[in-house]
């Protein structure tokens, strides 16, 4: 038992736990404050995998931005007042154990691969601070993700018009 | 050393416990929550895979940016089209939005 | 012309006669008759050149065609044809005269030339015409009969049957002609078909010769099967007739005595023969050439030839002097029996053409009484003279009662009846050419000697009868003579002799020229034609006897000639002598409105001979009812309506319940149902089925995943499999 092994079981238990909590808080609120905690785990997790960039914008876009429209959302809808009793559907009690199934099955599926339980490599890029500059230039060189890159932003430029239009109160 | 399984059973679990919060929560907001744990297990996969096997290059971590930046659109979408039928409908229960029925 | 061709053509020419007429002249009356008489001339010919050349010789002509392959490899042939020999040349010789001479007469008969009637009907004797004279006085005449060419087409049929049988070389188109005549009979019979009495005596006629003719068939089937032939040269020859002459089983007669009874019953039937005597009398309602022809020229004359040609069989196990055959010994019972019967029953008629009918019967009855006796060629004589003189006393008497009915129209009076002879009365003064060839005629019937044909065929059978010791039907016959005389005289002397008792009678006429020339040629034959007969021990030899020696050929056995014996001649001269006179002197002061002399004194008797001693009455109890019920109730109503028809109804009600099963238990509910359920049951299902979709996605999402962890497990458990 390494230490990052410990560290990696602390981070781990507190965003699966955090997210246990999302899905079972009776007030939304909380759900949404829950998640924040969770995403922060996840960041975590990111920068122990040598992803410092990816931890950032997890943080920036996910908890930064995500996160706070989860707020707003939660706080435009109160009127309804849903927060009390069951927050459970009808057939909670199928969804359940179809979950547990699944995440058996998950495990044996890829317990069943023989790259399961690889050892951590060494990192083969150059240096690690020019990761980002690496990164930057793999996003929008020809030889790399500059299509993916462009569709991407012209997704998000598609949902912010799109977020705009539903969303606007024609009254 | 960490072994990969353990990510892997991370991200795993993490997206059954999403997917648990997509199908029993009756809030259309929760549902988009636990989407987005989802997604977050996604992402944590494709940087673990990244990390452990094809580090040499940083496709994977390119193609994590890639997901962020649909989970960002399609979160704003989801709630832009929630809080539209919530002016509509004056409810967020996914069970009462039940048009499509036959 | 061949003598064989020329044969074959004598039935043919009536019977294209007829054919041309029914089909084609029907509505000229003239070319109708002119065609019927043109064909009787022509077979009378064609019948006068086979009979001149027979008497020359080389008897007999023949010739037969194979007419039908029988047997499972065609090795039985049917031979059907025609011959000539004594027997039938003579037959032909009278055959020929007495049908050319009815169809002359049937031209005056049914008033050709005279205007059609007022409100003559075809189907009713015609009623006369009211036609005005020069004077403007209007008198009713004869009129045409409105069916003229029908009548001369079925007396051409007639005739065509009659040479069919008479030239016929076997059995089968013998009895082919047989039934044609009956066939005629009925139509002729029945000529007026308006009146009920002549449509009942059609009937009549033809279902009594009919109960005949079914015994004949058998007789000719019995035949067949012993023999395998029909033809006269096979079942004549002398080894047919010892394989016959075996016992039949039956009444201890031999197989062809058994033959010939069955064969005889037929001549019952169709010459009238007591118990089948019944239709003839009642036949005297069709128009007298009718009678003429049937029942003096040929029809009736046909039953006896048939039985004189099938004399061999009848005969076999006789020999000239030897006691009779058990068939023989009936013929000779039922002839004489009949003779006699008919005889006393003539006493008693009124009716002119009623009193000539039972005396046919009676001389029939002496035919068979002659052959039954062994008297072939005395049979046959007498049946040859007989139609010559029958003929002529019919025709006479149809030329009365002509006379009689221009007297009838001449006063009106509709009431009389012209036929009843106690209406006439005086007539020799008015119709003397009817009245010296009835005379004559009459005189044959009763034998008057020496002069007339009856005389001398009658008192051979006479002779025969006493020489070969038969007491018993030399009695019978002769009394039946003595009857026969009595009749004729009485006829006569109510009919022409004395004052007309009406005034019909007073206004009577002579008849037309083509009724008159057929008597006077038929009294010429009832005359002369006796003298070839003359037994040859009278003369000493002087005058041959031809007639004997030429048909008695016709015969394998030559009979020899009886010995002449001068008292049976003489015994008949006086009885026939004693008859005329008696009838004469009884009747012949009758006056108008007395009744029978013979009534008063006969009582009883004479009722019953009036009433024909009611034998009609009894068939009519004993078979006519009996058929009758058989018909409506049994036949029509139990078994036709009752069980067929019920069986029908039943079997359609079963089908219909039967469907009516199929329709409601599988029709309905296995292919109905299956084509409801293939839509209902898709309905229903869509019905159903249409609640998974709730419209809740949190639900179709459930479902997904259930269907994907069930496929994700499957591939794990696939790889756990080794």
């Amino acid at each position: 038992m390494t230490i990052e092994k410990i560290i990696f079981l602390v981070i781990a238990a507190i965003s699966l736990g955090a997210a246990l909590m999302v899905v079972t808080s009776r007030k939304l609120i909380h759900s949404a404050l829950w998640l924040i905690l969770t995403l922060f785990g996840v960041a975590v997790v990111y920068g122990i995998l040598d992803a410092g960039f990816l931890a950032v914008a997890q943080v920036v876009i996910y908890i930064g931005a995500i996160a706070i429209l989860f707020i707003f959302a939660v706080m435009l809808t109160r009127r309804a007042n849903q927060d009390t009793g069951s927050q459970n559907n009808q057939y909670w009690w199928v969804a359940a154990p179809l979950s547990a199934l699944l995440f058996g099955g998950l495990v044996w599926m890829m317990g069943s691969w023989q790259g399961y339980s690889t050892e951590l490599p060494k990192l083969a890029l150059e240096a690690k601070s020019g990761m980002l500059k690496q990164l930057g230039q793999l996003l929008v060189s020809p030889d790399g993700y500059v299509l993916p890159f462009e569709l991407a932003s012209v997704l998000l430029v598609a949902a912010l018009i799109g977020a705009i239009w539903v969303a606007w109160d024609r009254k | 050393m960490v072994p990969l399984s353990w990510y892997l059973i991370f991200s795993a679990a993490l997206f059954c416990i999403g997917l648990y919060g997509v199908l029993a929560r009756k809030n259309a907001i929760a549902i988009l929550l636990s989407i987005e744990l989802m997604l977050n297990a996604v992402n944590v996969n494709l940087v673990a895979f990244w990390r452990y096997r094809y580090s040499e290059a940083l496709n994977g971590q390119a193609f994590a940016v890639m997901v962020f930046a649909v989970a960002a659109a399609e979160v704003a979408v989801g709630l832009a089209l929630i809080i539209s039928i919530y002016r509509r409908r004056n409810t967020v229960v996914a069970d009462d939005i039940d048009m499509m029925k036959w | 012309m061949a003598t064989n061709t020329l044969i074959w053509l004598l039935p043919i020419f009536p019977l294209l006669a007829f054919f041309a007429i029914v089909l084609f002249t029907n509505r000229n009356k003239a070319l109708s008759h002119t065609i019927a008489i043109g064909a009787a001339f022509l077979s009378w010919l064609g019948s006068m050149i086979v009979f001149v050349r027979a008497i020359q010789g080389n008897l007999p002509f023949e010739k037969a065609i194979d007419w039908m392959p029988l047997g499972a490899d065609k090795t039985t042939h049917f031979f059907i044809g025609v011959q000539v020999d004594q027997l039938t040349a003579v037959t032909l010789f009278f055959v020929a005269w007495t049908v050319l001479m009815i169809f002359l007469y049937s031209v005056g008969y049914h008033n050709f030339g005279q205007p059609k009637g007022d409100h003559d009907h075809p189907g009713l004797p015609p009623h006369g015409a009211k036609v005005p004279d020069a004077h403007g006085h209007v008198h009713a005449v004869p009129s045409i009969e409105p069916m003229y060419s029908r009548f001369f087409a079925f007396i051409a049929l007639f005739a065509f049957g009659m040479y069919t049988l008479v030239v016929s070389d076997n059995l089968l188109t013998l009895f082919v002609g047989w039934e044609i005549m009956g066939l005629c009979s009925y139509l002729l019979i029945g000529f007026w078909y308006a009146k009920p009495s002549a449509r009942a005596a059609a009937i009549k006629a033809f279902l009594t010769t009919r109960v005949g003719d079914v015994f004949m068939l058998l007789g000719i089937a019995y035949l067949y099967s012993e023999t395998g032939s029909l033809s006269y040269k096979v079942i004549f020859n002398e080894h047919t007739l010892e394989k016959l002459a075996e016992p039949a089983g039956f009444l201890g007669m031999s197989i062809a005595g058994l033959i010939g009874l069955l064969l005889f019953i037929g001549t019952v039937g169709k010459s009238a023969q007591w118990p089948l005597h019944v239709w003839l009398p009642d036949a005297m309602e069709g128009p007298t050439p009718v009678s003429a022809m049937i029942h003096a020229a040929t029809m009736v004359s046909a039953g006896v030839y048939m039985v004189i040609r099938m004399f061999p069989l009848i005969s076999v196990g006789w020999h000239e002097g030897g006691s009779l055959t058990p068939t023989m010994t009936v013929m000779a019972i039922i002839g004489a029996g009949t003779a006699l019967f008919a005889a006393v029953i003539a006493v008693g008629q009124n009716d002119i053409k009623r009193v000539l009918a039972y005396s046919t019967i009676s001389q029939l009855g002496y035919m068979i009484a002659a052959l039954g006796i062994g008297a072939y060629v005395a049979a046959a004589f007498h049946l040859v003279m007989h139609a010559f003189f029958k003929a002529l006393l019919f025709l006479g008497s149809g030329s009365v009662i002509h006379g009689m009915e221009h007297g009838v129209l001449h006063t009106g009076d509709h009431a009389v009846d012209p036929q009843n002879m106690f209406n006439m009365g005086g007539l020799r003064n008015k119709m003397p050419v009817t009245f010296l060839t009835f005379t004559i005629g009459g005189l044959a019937l009763s034998g008057f000697p020496l002069v007339t044909a009856g005389f001398w065929s009658k008192d051979e059978i006479l002779a025969d009868a006493f020489g070969n010791g038969y007491w018993l039907s030399f009695i019978v016959l002769a009394l039946a003579a003595l009857l026969t005389a009595f009749y004729t005289a009485r006829q006569i002397t109510l009919t022409f002799l004395g004052e007309p008792r009406t005034k019909e009678a007073a206004h009577a006429q002579e008849t037309k020229w083509t009724m008159t020339l057929p008597l006077v040629v038929l009294a010429v034959f009832a005359v002369a034609a006796g003298w070839v007969g003359i037994p040859e021990g009278l003369t000493g030899g002087a005058i041959p006897n031809w007639f004997h020696e030429f048909v008695a050929g016709t015969l394998a056995e030559h009979l020899p000639v009886l010995e002449f014996n001068f008292l049976p001649m003489l015994l008949s001269m006086i009885i026939v002598l004693t008859g005329l006179t008696l009838g004469w002197w009884v009747y012949h002061g009758v006056k108008a409105g007395q009744p029978d002399p013979l009534a008063k004194p006969l009582g009883i008797f004479y009722t019953w001979m009036k009433n024909k001693f009611y034998f009609d009455e009894l068939y009519d109890r004993l078979f006519v009812r009996p058929a009758y019920w058989l018909a409506d109730t049994f036949t029509n109503k139990w078994m036709d309506r009752g069980v067929i028809d019920g069986t029908l109804h039943t079997i359609s009600r079963a089908a219909y319940a039967l469907g009516g099963v199929f329709r409601n238990y599988f029709d309905l509910p296995v292919v109905n149902g299956f084509g409801d359920m293939m839509g209902e049951g898709t309905k229903s299902f869509g019905h159903k089925f249409r609640a998974v979709q709730t419209g809740k996605i949190q639900q179709y999402m459930l479902s997904v995943l259930v269907f994907a962890v069930g496929i994700l497990f499957y591939y794990l458990l696939s790889l756990l499999k080794p």
